[in-house]
């Protein structure tokens, strides 16, 4: 029996018009990524890999072509219904961690919780749980430019986790962290995986990443050339 | 947290510039106000003039004399029910540069005239059988700490006196309040039998003639009925309404409310400039941050509102520290103003109508940095395109 589906991109175009030319960065591109998948995404720069994952996120729009989540449409979702379905679904990691750097740890992570209906006890709670998850329960009143980059990174996960969502996109979450500390971070997206199910793209140049992950997927100019699995 | 507490941590971000933003509102709002008080107070005579009052003066201009018969001859014109006079003495206590509003008047007619002035029986007994009394307004009272039975020197920049005394000597006799115009609790009244004694000159003159008519309705007929009654006469006379005469002695010092509007307005203009171009820029350093908000699924309109609450929550703050100060200023002039400036208050038309220009300013300085952030869109905030 074959996972559910989380993604499926359907012959999906995307161009950009850049002065007078038209660059495409996609023609036709199939893509079916099963729920708690880990995949990651590697190819030279200008291959469309941020784009892509831009498009998996919402944070884009297709040009033509089919983007289902859940087998439901969301390339069609208007503004609005795209920011509550990323509230709901996914959780994004970024390569400079884009913390809030006037909040603390603690109420970085309890953003994504302002869009959420429940009350202030059941958000600290939460917070509380993902930052421990990540294993910075210390750290919770600290700002961000007192934490290092590895540590800044793991609150940017807790940050993107403490929704629940189904979903984790990341873009090179390991580019700005040194060996050691980027694979404690791959750890806790590969605990996450398996632990918790989530379903994760990661987006990177480090063929190091593709240790961790279920299977790789190299792009070049929108176009996949290789695919590989670990059995 | 909550969104009140991001708006708060946002502009707190960087505290200079922040500050100086609310010192600059602070400062529009300082202008604001106490030129607004100064404006409400410059004018508030002519709003509480009664309908049924007019003055008479001299033709030619109001400080050139009229003969103090005029009022008895004024008081046989049909539709007249009072008539009193006054003229301007000139006066000041100890400091040359602090006049005093004081005027000689013939009592007895005056309070017919100004029916609201109030003070106790005896004090008015004293100051109607008293040559050398003053009543003094309860304004000008408490700011020299006189009281009754004070004996105060007075001295006047236009009349000497005939003994070639210097000061002018009077017992306080009444002190005064009047509920329909507190201005009028800053001036001083002397006798004009007195000043006609022992004046150098100007006997037997005054600067006006003031009468109450039967009617409001016939104030017209009889301004007209006056002036007639001295046409081609050596003291052509110029009758209006009370209110009129003040909104004339006003405009004389120029047109106060269009100088306080264009100086608030330019304020403002400056501070929209200032604050509007600020909070740009804030926002264009944000613009990574609100990216992020977006793609944890914050709305495009949850952003607007929160640059828009930035932008009111600084205007608001500077406006409230603006009034406050304002507040403590006109009190602080009011103490030290003659005449209308003594009648300086922070009115909360003046202070509500503050908040609404803060409300104004605040959502002017955010709209453009809301709209932009607004219509920021994620990949291009966060570099990713």
């Amino acid at each position: 029996m074959t996972d559910p589906l989380s993604f499926q991109l359907r012959h999906v175009t995307k161009r950009f018009v850049k002065g007078k030319e038209t660059i495409s960065i996609f023609d036709g591109l199939d893509l079916d990524i099963p729920a708690g998948d880990f995949v990651a995404i590697m190819g030279p720069s200008g291959s469309g890999k941020t784009t892509l994952l831009n498009l998996l996120g919402g944070i884009d729009h297709v040009t033509s072509g089919e983007i289902l989540f859940d087998a439901r449409r969301v390339d069609t979702l208007t503004e609005n219904q795209l920011s509550a379905w990323r509230a709901a679904n996914v959780g994004f990691i970024f390569q400079f961690y884009n913390l809030m750097p006037v909040l603390t740890a603690a109420q970085n992570v309890e953003l994504p919780l302002l869009l959420t209906n429940l009350g202030r006890k059941a958000r600290r709670a939460n917070v509380a749980t993902a930052l421990e998850l990540v294993g910075l329960s210390d750290r919770a009143g600290h700002y961000p430019r007192e934490m290092s980059g590895g540590q800044q990174q793991r609150v940017a996960i807790a940050r993107a986790i403490v929704s629940d969502p189904q979903v984790l996109l990341c873009d090179e979450p390991t580019g700005d962290l040194d060996r050691t500390t980027a694979d404690e971070v791959l750890g806790i997206l590969q605990l996450l995986n398996r632990e918790h199910k989530k379903t994760i793209v990661v987006v990177t140049h480090d063929p190091e990443v593709t240790r961790f992950t279920k299977r790789t997927l190299h792009l070049n100019k929108g176009v996949f050339v290789e695919r590989t699995s670990l059995s | 947290m909550n969104q009140a507490l991001l708006v708060a941590k946002n502009l707190s971000r960087r505290k200079l510039r922040t500050a100086l933003m609310l010192v600059a509102i602070l400062i529009a709002f300082f202008l604001y106000g106490g030129l607004a008080s100064f404006n409400r107070a410059f004018y508030a005579s002519e709003n509480s003039a009664a309908a049924d009052r007019l003055v008479t003066v001299n033709r030619i201009n109001f400080t050139m004399p009229l003969p103090v018969n005029y009022a008895a001859q004024i008081a046989q014109v049909a539709g007249v029910k009072a008539v009193t006079y006054q003229s301007w003495f000139g006066g000041y206590y100890q400091d040359p540069r602090a006049p005093l509003f004081m005027f000689a008047v013939e009592p007895a007619s005056y309070f017919e005239v100004y029916p609201a002035i109030r003070m106790p029986p005896e004090q008015r007994r004293a100051f109607l059988s008293n040559r050398t009394a003053l009543a003094v307004g309860k304004t000008t009272a408490d700011k020299y700490h006189w009281k009754v039975g004070d004996h105060v020197p007075i001295f006047s920049n236009i009349y000497s006196r005939k003994d070639d005394a210097k000061a002018w000597d009077f017992d306080i006799a009444a002190i005064f309040t009047d509920p329909d115009d507190s201005a009028r609790e800053s001036i001083v009244l002397m006798r004009h039998d007195y000043f006609d004694e022992m004046a150098t000159f100007g006997r037997d003159q005054i600067n006006m003639a003031i009468l109450l008519t039967d009617t409001a309705a016939h104030v017209d007929a009889v301004a007209k009925a006056v002036d007639a009654r001295f046409a081609n006469s050596e003291f052509e006379t110029q009758t209006d309404t009370a209110a009129a005469f003040n909104r004339a002695f006003t405009a004389q010092l120029g047109n106060i409310a269009l100088i306080v509007t264009l100086v608030v307005a330019t304020a403002f203009a400056a501070i929209l400039m200032i604050v509007g171009n600020t909070m740009m820029m804030a926002v264009r350093e944000r613009t990574r941050e609100i990216g992020v908000l977006k793609t944890l699924g914050f709305r495009n309109s949850t952003i607007l509102q929160q640059i828009l609450a930035e932008s009111l929550l600084l205007a608001l703050v500077g406006a409230l520290l603006g009034l406050g100060l304002a507040t403590g200023a006109v009190q602080a002039a009011s103490r030290n103003i003659a005449g209308f400036g003594s009648n300086m208050r922070m009115s909360a038309p003046v202070f509500l109508g503050g908040l609404g220009w803060a409300v104004l300013l605040g959502l002017a300085t955010g709209a453009i940095p809301a709209w932009t952030a607004m219509r920021l869109q994620i990949a291009r905030s966060l570099g990713r395109r």
